[in-house]
């Protein structure tokens, strides 16, 4: 089948002092129809970076440096604003981790909506009144009718964020980049959007690309998992392989540091910090952090390896020569 | 007797009062009791709003409660004259949620350790210097780094020079707000890691506030759910998280999403 975005060889580089630094280094994957992929990594790691790149977002002294990002046969990459603009929040729908600045203060949500609409020539005056409120009452907001006319701030987050996946799913995209969208939310509201997130995918047909440091949202959620370190993506593999049989060290510390056994013991930590991206250290970003490190870790950033049924791994262990 | 007490802790805030109307009242902390013993750590767990984190700043009188009682060591904490409490802040100490926030960006982690010390008049010039290496290699930092910036650190780092200068003045009692709540998940493992360690080295009591259940669950031996501003179950860990009994800790508890993709929560 023919995967909806194929993103190869995705570089994306920050132009700072000291010269171009990668955010975003040489990153390939695939989103399949109807399916979720989940990108996994901590700050810094280069996730949001990579969605930004998708839809071409990435502000100076950011900019893409290199890859092809195809999406329904088409190279986004090599599109002109314009046919660009006709993509980017209609065919690929983008929800942010904070829904408190992604919504305007001084419009009405109803507004906001109908502006999506407008703005991608679907709909006008009341035929997008109509469907704002139909976009409400489908992300289960109570009362739409009256809702449309509330201002972000009268609302609460998780029903902000509700707006902001209504606004998503405006003009019936066939993609959505969710980047963090329970992060700034409690628990009990989170659980609540996840659920709705997991309907709106089958009630809208949507791909969707969850970007998250939290494993339990990505057990929760995602069909398929990306994890990534350092600007790279070091792990990618079907869901229950990658919590079942992690094949990365880092992948495995990120499981094995997750609270739980017995209460009361030392967590297993992974020790050091994460490297900054000015400074990465030679041959595989996570080397100085590893347990498994040998020599050939620090000479060359290793490979992608096969490791298993659809699973990848970017780790010498994985070398049949080096290991 | 217990180390610290709260009984019937109360704080009201009023909002949105002018010259003309008179506002509502919060009730951010409502008749909240509970009693934390020495040695112990107490999870006090709630989503935002919950009112815990204003419960630890009563407790350290960083905001004046509107009526009850805290008793440290037996003693009416709130009942203290200033120079009193003074004194008694040096055995009750906190650790707030944002080292990128709590840390002042001008000055030094050596002087952001040593501080404290100041303040209180606490040794000369060169014990002050002396200690706060000491601190450094407590918290598992290189004392190499004592002129450093905040800004030079990394999160988990900022949050171990909040620990170095709340451990300063030798508390006995430490309100970890959110201790690890902004750092990265392997970085969060170490800071708990090093909590736990410290709590066993120098014999430390903690209230540890947390909304990440999966943590409490972990490094607490009791814990307080709170909503509203009311504590609404309190229990030992092990048997709050296998039979919570208030509705509102049943919810909380069955919205944790499980990291592992065969125990989807339904």
């Amino acid at each position: 089948m023919q995967p909806l975005l194929t993103v190869e060889h995705l570089t994306t580089v920050f132009d700072t002092p000291l010269g171009p630094v990668a955010a975003v280094d040489d990153v390939s994957f695939e989103v399949r129809a109807g399916e979720t992929l989940g990108l996994v990594g901590e700050s810094g790691s280069g996730k949001s970076v990579t969605a930004l790149s998708i839809i071409r977002l990435v502000q100076p002294p950011g900019r893409i440096a290199g890859g092809r990002i195809v999406f329904k046969g088409r190279d986004l990459l090599a599109l002109d604003e314009h046919d660009l603009q006709a993509v980017r929040g209609a065919d690929i729908a983008l929800i942010f981790q904070e829904p408190m600045t992604a919504l305007n203060p001084v419009f009405t949500i109803g507004d906001q909506i109908a502006e999506t609409l407008r703005v991608h020539g679907r709909a006008t005056g009341r035929a997008a009144k109509a469907q704002s409120i139909e976009l409400l009452r489908a992300v289960q907001i109570p009362n739409p009718e009256s809702r449309i006319a509330d201002y972000p701030h009268q609302l609460s987050g998780g029903m902000r964020q509700r707006v902001l996946i209504a606004m998503a799913l405006a003009c019936r995209p066939a993609l959505v980049i969710a980047d963090e969208p329970t992060t700034a939310l409690d628990v009990t509201i989170q659980a609540q959007v996840l659920d709705l997130l997991r309907e709106m995918k089958a009630a809208f047909n949507l791909s969707l690309l969850l970007i998250t440091h939290d494993l339990g949202v990505i057990a929760e959620t995602a069909d398929r998992v990306a994890v990534m370190y350092a600007g790279r993506i070091v792990e990618t593999g079907p869901v229950r392989t990658i919590f079942r049989q992690p094949q990365h060290p880092y992948t495995r510390g990120l499981l094995a540091s997750i609270p739980g056994g017995t209460p009361g013991q030392r967590l297993r930590a992974i020790e050091g910090t994460v490297p900054l991206l000015g400074a990465l250290p030679p041959g595989c970003a996570f080397n100085p952090r590893c347990p498994d490190r040998f020599e050939p870790c620090t000479s060359a950033p290793p490979p992608d390896y096969a490791v298993g049924p659809e699973q990848t791994a970017k780790c010498y262990l994985h070398d049949r020569r080096t290991a | 007797m217990p180390l610290v007490e709260v009984a019937h802790l109360t704080k009201h805030f009023t909002r949105g009062r002018g010259l003309v109307r008179k506002g509502a009242i919060v009730k951010a902390v409502d008749d909240v009791s509970f009693a934390i013993e020495e040695g112990e750590t107490f999870g006090l767990v709630g989503e935002s709003g919950s009112g815990k984190t204003t419960t630890g700043r009563c407790m350290l009188r960083l905001v004046e409660p509107t009526a009850g009682v805290v008793r440290f060591r037996g003693e009416d904490v709130l009942a203290f004259p200033p120079p009193r409490m003074r004194r008694a802040r040096r055995d009750m100490q906190m650790v707030f949620q944002d080292p990128y926030s709590s840390l002042n960006p001008r000055m030094r982690a050596r002087q952001i350790v040593e501080e404290p010390l100041v303040i209180h008049r606490l040794g000369a010039k060169g014990e002050r210097r002396a200690r706060v290496v000491d601190l450094f290699r407590l918290v598992g930092l290189d004392p190499a780094h004592l002129e450093r910036y905040p800004r030079e650190f990394s999160g988990g780092q900022r949050q171990r020079i909040a620990l170095a200068r709340a451990l300063a003045l030798n508390p006995s009692f430490v309100v970890l707000d959110e201790p690890v709540s902004a750092l990265d998940v392997s970085v969060q493992a170490q800071v708990i890691n090093l909590l736990m360690d410290l709590q066993q080295q120098l014999k430390l009591t903690y209230l540890f506030i947390a909304h990440d259940l999966r943590l409490v669950e972990h490094i607490c031996s009791r814990v307080a759910v709170m909503y509203l501003g009311k504590i609404v179950e309190m229990g030992s860990t092990a048997a709050l998280f296998r039979a919570p009994q208030h509705p509102y800790t049943k919810a909380l508890l069955s919205a944790i999403p499980i990291p592992d993709p065969d125990a989807r929560r339904q």
